[in-house]
């Protein structure tokens, strides 16, 4: 009687040590996985560090393209990127936070409304040429606002849209319902309520999405193409109407010639796509923290 | 040079007006210093006329090297005048160029004929010019032993639609029974084209069963690294990468010859020697920046085409090209689909 019960305490044990041996064979594969991309990405960081370091000066910077590899610069399509970047900025986020507050706190949940929402969620998977093909037609000829930086911003802005829209709705979603109760409780039109509680409420979600919208942006290069932003430009664009042309056009263009020294000079201009990137960032995360108080 | 870097620096885009003014004040010392160092070193006459306005290129990636360095070189003339060089193809830049929307269209091949038609429905009347030879070579890995060289016959045995050829064997009975591999331009290619239409004898027409990338670097790492291998891209790249690769020597009836600077030039690697150009629209010559920077390309081209890896075509053809824009010839000496011969050039 006892040694079976002893017996089945030793099975009840055995299978607990093997339950927990699979838990922490589970955590470790998940860590083993989180490593590898953490890995890659520092192998590919290497990489570029060491074939781009060369280059990387401020000559580099402030420097048009050029066929000396030593007198090549980024300059034209680091301004083009910063311009690109600002517009899109201005164009895309009002309209999709706008869009997102609208169908979140204003829309009445019928069958058009979804249907909006379905074709949202839809156009965030549409391939980026897609977008280029539809700007081309739209903007650079129906609108004829030609190979313009308006024209490439407004494709991108169409490009990021959706992103924002589902990253703003998600955001706005978790301002608790009880704050909208008690601005209602208080007399506040359901305009002042959105405004004032919740929009501030989400705002750091809100930036989030932004960011990851905007960056994707700044790396696009197939709309960008299509709608004829230029290779080589050494001039700075007075406006939104010029010519222009964008850091990974250029990445595109050095990448493809058959001289090393412009696969180098490539990785140089991807160190500084990356810090432009980085800076954003790093913007939004302090902008964040100063909301979040 | 450093004028510029300098001014540019400080030229980021700024909203504010103030910003704005002492920015052009910077842009206009800068200017005045650039136009300064322009008459101490001036060595060519359009250095004296301020020209204003802008020149739009666009087209072949080919052609882009040489596009840039002359955009870049014309800067330092004539700095008020914008020159801007997009890559879309030269089969894209065409689309644009016949719209009415460039000046010049780089080019890797004659215009086609379907092109001609365009452009003499929208009344498009341009001048073909020929700025510098690119040698398409035929390229194996380094460790090949067996191949010393190819005749038009064998590479067409092998390139041609439905071509039976699986192994090295299947081209020449002495070479190994290894299965062979086959790298090459996309069909987007200019490159392709030529190749085709002078290999195959219809351009377009190739066997589909290759390893196909618009980025020849790819083509040279696919090449680099499997004995077995075969393919062609231009020789800029073979030249850029000597220490990976090994060139075919071609007969095309007088002997198996190996593209080189001095074979390309003077014809004698035939038949896959070829002209590229720069298509000119007539009507934009009556701007002066656009007459003057085409004078400019031609002036030129010899010794920039060789500084990004291309072969100058002999001087007398840069000669009548110069002619040609100052008579404002226009039309092509490609009446469309016909072979499109290097030799063509010759014959004005």
């Amino acid at each position: 009687m006892n040694q079976s019960s002893d017996n089945a305490l030793n099975t009840s044990d055995r299978h607990l040590q093997r339950r927990h041996r699979k838990a922490s064979l589970f955590s470790s594969f998940c860590a083993l996985i989180t490593f590898m991309g953490v890995a890659l990405l520092a192998l590919l960081l290497y990489q570029v560090c060491v074939d781009g370091i060369k280059w990387l000066d401020i000559q580099f910077l402030t420097s048009f393209p050029s066929r000396f590899p030593a007198r090549a610069g980024i300059l034209s399509a680091l301004v083009g990127t910063l311009w690109l970047i600002s517009l899109i900025a201005l164009i895309a986020i009002p309209i999709g936070v706008a869009t997102a507050l609208y169908l979140e706190e204003f829309s009445k949940k019928n069958r058009l409304n979804r249907l909006i929402e379905l074709n949202i969620s839809n156009l965030a998977g549409v391939p980026s040429i897609v977008y280029g093909i539809i700007g081309l037609a739209l903007f650079v000829r129906g609108l004829n606002l030609e190979r313009s930086l308006i024209s490439g911003a407004l494709t991108m802005s169409l490009l990021i849209l959706p992103v924002i829209i589902i990253a703003s709705r998600e955001a706005i979603k978790t301002v608790p319902m009880s704050i909208r109760h008690a601005a209602f409780a208080l007399g506040a039109t359901r305009w002042q309520t959105a405004w004032a509680h919740v929009l501030p409420a989400s705002f750091p979600g809100i930036l989030t999405g932004v960011i990851l919208a905007l960056s994707r942006a700044i790396g696009e290069t197939a709309p960008l193409i299509m709608i004829g932003g230029l290779t080589y430009v050494a001039f700075l664009p007075d406006g939104p109407m010029d010519s222009f042309t964008a850091m990974p056009i250029q990445i595109y263009n050095w990448v493809a010639r058959p001289q090393h020294e412009f696969h180098q000079l490539a990785a140089s201009a991807i160190i500084v796509l990356l810090a432009v990137l980085l800076i954003m960032n790093a913007a939004a995360i302090v902008i964040r923290h100063k909301t979040e108080r | 040079m450093n004028n510029i870097a300098k001014t540019t620096l400080d030229a980021k885009p700024q909203f504010s007006p103030i910003k704005k003014l002492s920015r052009l004040a910077l842009i206009g010392s800068a200017a005045t210093a650039i136009l300064l160092a322009n008459n101490l070193f001036a060595n060519t006459a359009y250095a004296n006329e301020e020209l204003k306005g802008t020149v739009a290129l666009d087209g072949s990636s080919t052609v882009f090297p040489i596009s840039e360095a002359v955009a870049e070189e014309f800067l330092a003339v004539q700095p008020r005048v914008r020159v801007t060089v997009g890559v879309s193809g030269t089969g894209g830049g065409f689309k644009k160029f016949l719209a009415g929307e460039t000046d010049i269209n780089d080019a890797s091949r004659p215009i086609k004929a379907k092109e001609i038609k365009v452009a003499t429905e929208k009344n498009v009347a341009f001048i073909e010019l020929p700025v510098a030879f690119d040698g398409l070579s035929v390229i194996v890995n380094k460790n090949n032993t067996w191949v010393d060289y190819m005749s038009v016959a064998e590479l067409k045995k092998l390139w041609q639609p439905g071509s039976t050829v699986k192994t090295w064997r299947d081209i020449r009975p002495s070479w190994p029974d290894q299965e062979i591999r086959l790298y090459g331009p996309g069909t987007d290619s200019g490159t392709f084209d030529y190749f085709t239409e002078t290999i195959n004898g219809k351009s377009g027409a190739s066997r589909p069963d290759y390893t196909a990338s618009e980025d020849d670097n790819a083509l040279v790492q696919g090449i680099s690294g499997d004995v077995n291998a075969l393919g062609y891209f231009g020789f800029a790249y073979y030249a850029a990468n000597k220490d990976k690769l090994k060139l075919v020597p071609i007969n095309g009836g007088n002997g198996p010859v190996s593209p080189s600077a001095i074979t390309i030039n003077n014809g004698s690697y035939a038949p896959l020697s070829r002209p590229i150009f720069i298509y000119l629209r007539n009507s934009a010559l009556d701007r002066e920046e656009v007459r003057v920077f085409a004078q400019f390309y031609i002036n030129n081209a010899a010794k920039l085409a060789t500084e990004v890896g291309y072969i100058p075509l002999p001087g007398d053809v840069y000669q009548r090209a110069l002619k040609r824009i100052s008579d404002r010839e226009t039309g092509t000496a490609y009446s469309g689909d016909q072979t499109s011969r290097a030799t063509n050039l010759l014959t004005p």
